[in-house]
């Protein structure tokens, strides 16, 4: 058997197709064979999207009406799985309803899964995955030994998004079948958290702070850098843990992947957790206090010294610029 | 009420991570502690027995070897008693085999309402673990949980999305992974570490738990180095090195 079969768990949102569905999507489809595009939900106006960047088929679960996907969109794969199209792949984003989705399918199918990769090859009926380790200074490449389905999460910004497929997209229904005692989570309000400025994961300049920062109120000083550079402000685990930003600020493993033009470290020691996240910016500028820190290994620029004096300095100077 | 909390003992975070040369999987031979990560859910867990005002906290972890030390700490921050599945035929198990593991450890861990788990350890990350064990046990499950709630038969949750949080209400019983940070993990009271000395830590094998194939469908099949970005220019800083930030970025016309 070669891999000829692969799905790709894809996202939409008002009509448009998750930046992750399209990458993924442009990455199955250099594989060769028919690629697949399972959308948890409706694909509306994004369905010509996902074509256009792969998808020979479409499969469409419906309007997933409150439930959560990890038990709703398994479900209605295993089906479809069960109804003879058996993938030979299946890419899922490294992100929160991939990663449910793919556990819970995992179990249906009893197949191992790999997450947190960022490339993918086949050679053969063999794949291969490869994954970085240690913040991104080792990379372990897995082969799948079992049988297929191959079950895989990739992270964002693993590959380019390249449209110009002109694959057919011929829309099917992948129905939620009856849950039972899984199907006991529902989402009663969602809550969108605004923030001013470019998205953190598609700014092109990226300014994060970390515990060297001292104090919540010290991330003024990263937010104004961040605004004087029309970029976006990040933080590290640490600050988020600690309860100074949300969440949403997250930079890193658990958080967002950035790949901005230029990302500034404010007082970001670098711990693996967060390099995984910001190692693929084009420019790293650091400031920070103690030059043995794992994040000059990484600068273009370094700046050992004190946030709280360089931070305000250039903030005055930048402003003066106007 | 009654909560499960999965633990994982893992290698001090601090220490520089090693992969064993022959399996080429992480080693974890030394001292274990408990997943900081974890630390989050077992006080999540305590606060909401303490807030039902009747149960318990039972915590269940899976190890290659005996360790306990990372269980004792949880055990002295309150929680009542430990199984451990300890067993040699689980080093290097997979996420699929751990879920399944844990899942047969809540069968001896008495019963319960919730069942905690962190998002991801703080080692191996895969981060499947907990919904793969609610699918393991047939139950609902919310993830990425930022509060917990419950009420009567339901648990409230906050949930955590790419855009802000979802509000969501789920049966019980239910399995929620928490993320770090939404509550402060109490230290462990000198009271409490020697009270942890005695509590229960049940030790069982995989066999014990009707876990019979422990193999896993993957295999390493080489480990290199990424490639080094080039090094950069290093400057102490000496009260005008913002300049050179400056033109750092004046370079780059970000400015």
């Amino acid at each position: 058997m070669a891999v000829n079969n692969i799905w790709v768990f894809s996202q939409a949102n008002d009509d448009e197709a998750t930046t992750a569905s399209l990458e993924l999507l442009t990455k199955a489809r250099s594989l060769g064979g028919t690629v697949s595009a399972f959308v948890a939900g409706v694909a509306g106006g994004a369905a010509a999207q996902l074509a256009d960047h792969g998808a020979a088929k479409i499969y469409e679960t419906g309007d997933l009406a409150g439930a959560l996907p990890g038990a709703a969109v398994s479900a209605a794969m295993q089906a479809v799985i069960d109804g003879g199209d058996v993938p030979d792949l299946i890419m899922f984003p490294q992100n929160y309803e991939g990663r449910d989705v793919l556990s819970r399918l995992s179990v249906k199918l009893d197949r191992t899964v790999l997450t947190n990769s960022t490339d993918v090859t086949v050679d053969g009926d063999s794949v291969t995955v490869q994954t970085p380790i240690f913040g991104g200074s080792k990379l372990v490449n897995s082969t799948f030994t079992g049988v297929a389905p191959f079950l895989a999460a990739f992270r964002p910004k693993s590959f380019e998004a390249a449209g110009g497929a002109g694959a057919a997209g011929e829309l099917a229904s992948a129905p939620i079948p009856d849950l039972g005692s899984t199907g006991g989570a529902t989402i009663t309000s969602v809550h969108v958290e605004e923030t001013s400025g470019p998205k953190l994961d598609e700014a092109a300049v990226v300014v994060s702070g970390g515990r060297g920062l001292g104090e919540a109120d010290k991330f003024d000083m990263v937010e104004s850098l961040a605004k004087l550079l029309k970029g976006a402000p990040g933080a590290s685990r640490a600050i988020v843990d600690a309860g100074w930003v949300p969440y949403s600020y997250q930079v890193g493993q658990t958080g967002k992947v950035v790949k901005p033009t230029v990302y500034v470290a404010a007082g970001i020691s670098g711990a693996t957790q967060h390099m995984v996240g910001m190692k693929g910016a084009k420019n790293i500028i650091a400031i920070n206090k103690d030059k043995e820190a794992p994040i000059f290994g990484v600068a273009d620029l370094g700046i050992v010294g004190d946030v709280h004096k360089v931070m305000p300095a250039l903030i005055a100077a930048l402003e003066a610029r106007g | 009420m009654n909560v499960i909390v999965c633990v994982k003992q893992i290698p001090d975070p601090a220490l520089p991570g090693e992969l064993d040369p022959s399996t080429n999987t992480l080693k974890r031979d030394g001292k274990l502690i408990l997943d900081e990560s974890d630390s989050y859910g077992v006080e999540m867990a305590l606060q909401l027995v303490n807030t039902a005002g009747e149960g318990s906290v039972t915590l269940v972890s899976m190890a290659p070897n005996d360790e306990v030390s990372g269980l004792r700490t949880a055990l002295a921050m309150g929680a009542a008693k430990a199984v451990l599945v300890s067993d040699p035929v689980l080093a290097g198990a997979d996420a699929l085999t751990t879920a399944k593991v844990l899942a047969g450890a809540v069968g001896k861990a008495g019963d319960y309402d919730l069942i905690i788990a962190g998002t991801e350890s703080s080692d191996g990350y895969t981060g499947t673990v907990p919904e793969q064990m609610a699918e393991v046990l047939g139950l609902p499950s919310v993830g990425f949980a930022k509060t917990i709630a419950v009420d009567g038969s339901t648990v409230r949750v906050d949930r955590q999305t790419e855009a802000g949080y979802d509000e969501v209400s789920c049966s019980l019983p239910a399995v929620v992974s928490v993320t770090a940070g939404v509550v402060e993990p109490r230290y462990p009271s000198f009271k409490g570490i020697m009270a942890a000395k005695s509590k229960p830590v049940e030790t069982v094998t995989a066999a014990d738990l009707g876990v019979e194939s422990v193999s896993w469908a993957q295999s390493i099949s080489s480990v290199e180095d990424a490639p080094a970005r080039e090094a950069g220019e290093i400057i102490e800083d000496d009260g005008e090195t913002f300049n050179k930030i400056v033109e750092f970025l004046d370079n780059l016309k970000v400015i």
